[in-house]
């Protein structure tokens, strides 16, 4: 049994906030970096130099990567032998995107209504996912998300008549539509199998995958192979500009699913595919 | 086959290289200005241009719908679609990025049919605003999404002009020096959007 005061996460989920809006993990830096070689499209290799020039200032200078700092989704795996002290564990979670939406200089983009839309000015709540797993850890993970590109994600509730290539042209369908609109070059996480909700999960967790790692699983990693290499023929491009770079990687999970259903979602993130993850 | 495809695809990215300009622009913007601009230019813009996205939008339909006066003048100014993030100490602006713009489709033909002469954001157009776009002589340029610290340090000064309440959704007057555009719909209606993605598409 391990014993952790609320007040540590609120401390913890406050800079996690901060860090992943001013830094990308490496994997992402390495992956930017990547395509800024491999771009066959001249204005796409400025629009790429331009994100490198970006990242580069958002660090120095401590200006938030992009100006939308999201909505602040955070996944929280849970020891069964970790028992919480000092308050509501939600309110500390909480507490801790205030501090960092407030404190940081990130932008407040949450509304309290969907349909009355008054600004909450702090960005809470966040949307928090709990998971309770074994062993007396808290794994956190802090994903800020942007609505330019959460706009032009997608739940299909296919038949399993559909099979690989209703999967995979359903994917490509979620691509193509958000085009420029998703601040390409993207990253794709796909959530196949489970329920309506289940999937829509796997594919925002899928997310939070490095991009360099492929599914364990061999028919999956195949698929995100061929997937990655049709979208980057799609000729989107960076920023839908026209270009080799339409995705730096796409990312599945997969989950056992009803005998009448195969739902696939598909959760489209930015360049900016922010996340900040901490072991406590 | 792949010779000539790869000849092809050579020839049309030299051409389009020899038409695409970098050019330098005033804001508010001229109309001998629009006349020359090309879907595809590279474009740096220096002077006044003025912010809203979806909440502004709505209030100034709602203000047009209801007789009274906008709070910023139209005529021949740019409408900036973003956000910022709040400045740190001594700063203009924190990030400040492009919004997508097709959330404001269902204001922007009314503003361009007020006077309304440029628009900067990101993403695609719907048909109606690309007909104001040809109606009234104007112009749809791209900024670089998620690109909102570097394009922060091309804004010198701003300003909250109106619905001050509305917070990063309030309109905004900035004064921008060599802010980095492209021009996406030209005011014959060119769309580099689709011209683009053809240019790179590859049949698998």
């Amino acid at each position: 049994m391990k014993t952790i005061q609320v007040a540590e996460i609120t401390k913890t989920i406050r800079e996690m906030c901060i860090e992943a809006n001013h830094f990308l993990t490496s994997d992402m830096d390495e992956a930017l970096k990547g395509a800024c070689e491999s771009e066959k499209s001249p204005l796409g290799r400025q629009v790429l130099s331009q994100l490198q020039e970006n990242l580069k200032i958002a660090g120095e200078d401590m200006i938030p990567i992009c100006q939308d700092t999201g909505m602040a989704v955070v996944f929280m795996e849970i020891g069964q032998d970790v028992h919480f002290e000092g308050g509501d564990l939600t309110d500390a979670i909480n507490e801790g995107i205030r501090q960092g939406y407030v404190e940081g200089f990130l932008r407040k983009s949450v509304v309290r209504d969907p349909l009355e839309r008054e600004n909450t000015k702090d960005n809470t709540p966040g949307i928090i996912h709990y998971e309770i797993v074994s062993g007396e850890e808290v794994k956190i993970t802090v994903a800020p998300k942007g609505f330019g590109s959460e706009n032009m994600s997608r739940v299909f509730m296919l038949k399993p008549a559909d099979g690989m290539e209703g999967v995979k042209n359903a994917i490509l369908t979620a691509v193509k539509d958000a085009g420029p609109n998703a601040c390409p070059p993207m990253v794709v996480g796909v959530g196949i199998g489970g329920t309506f909700e289940k999937c829509a999960i796997m594919a925002k967790k899928a997310l939070t995958r490095p991009v360099n790692e492929h599914s364990s699983v061999p028919y999956v990693a195949e698929m995100e192979k061929d997937l990655l290499e049709t979208i980057n023929h799609s000729g989107i491009g960076p920023g839908g500009l026209g270009g080799s770079t339409t995705a730096l990687a796409v990312n599945i999970n997969t989950y056992p699913t009803h005998i009448a259903g195969l739902p696939v979602a598909v959760n489209i993130c930015c360049h900016v595919n922010r996340h900040s993850v901490r072991v406590l | 086959m792949q010779y000539v495809d790869f000849m092809i695809r050579y020839s049309i990215t030299t051409i389009r290289k020899d038409m695409k300009m970098d050019r330098y622009i005033k804001a508010p913007i001229s109309t001998e200005d629009i006349n020359q601009l090309k879907a595809g230019d590279y474009v740096y813009i220096t002077g006044t241009i003025y912010t809203a996205r979806d909440a502004a939008h709505k209030r100034m339909y709602e203000a047009l719908q209801a007789g009274e006066e906008l709070p910023i003048s139209l005529e021949h100014n740019i409408i900036y679609y973003m956000g910022p993030s709040p400045a740190r100490e001594g700063r203009p602006i924190g990030s400040a990025g492009p919004t997508t713009a097709s959330r404001m489709d269902k204001y922007a033909p009314q503003l361009l049919d007020l006077g309304l002469k440029g628009m900067i954001g990101k993403g695609k157009r719907s048909e109606a605003v690309k007909e104001a776009i040809v109606r009234n002589n104007c112009v749809y340029f791209a900024a670089v999404g998620g690109a909102g610290a570097l394009l922060s340090k091309s804004i010198k000064a701003s300003e909250v002009i109106a619905y001050d309440d509305l917070g990063t959704e309030a309109i905004r007057k900035l004064e921008v020096e060599n802010f980095p555009v492209i021009v996406v719909i030209d005011k014959d209606g060119n769309n580099l959007y689709e011209t683009a993605v053809k240019e790179f598409h590859i049949d698998d």
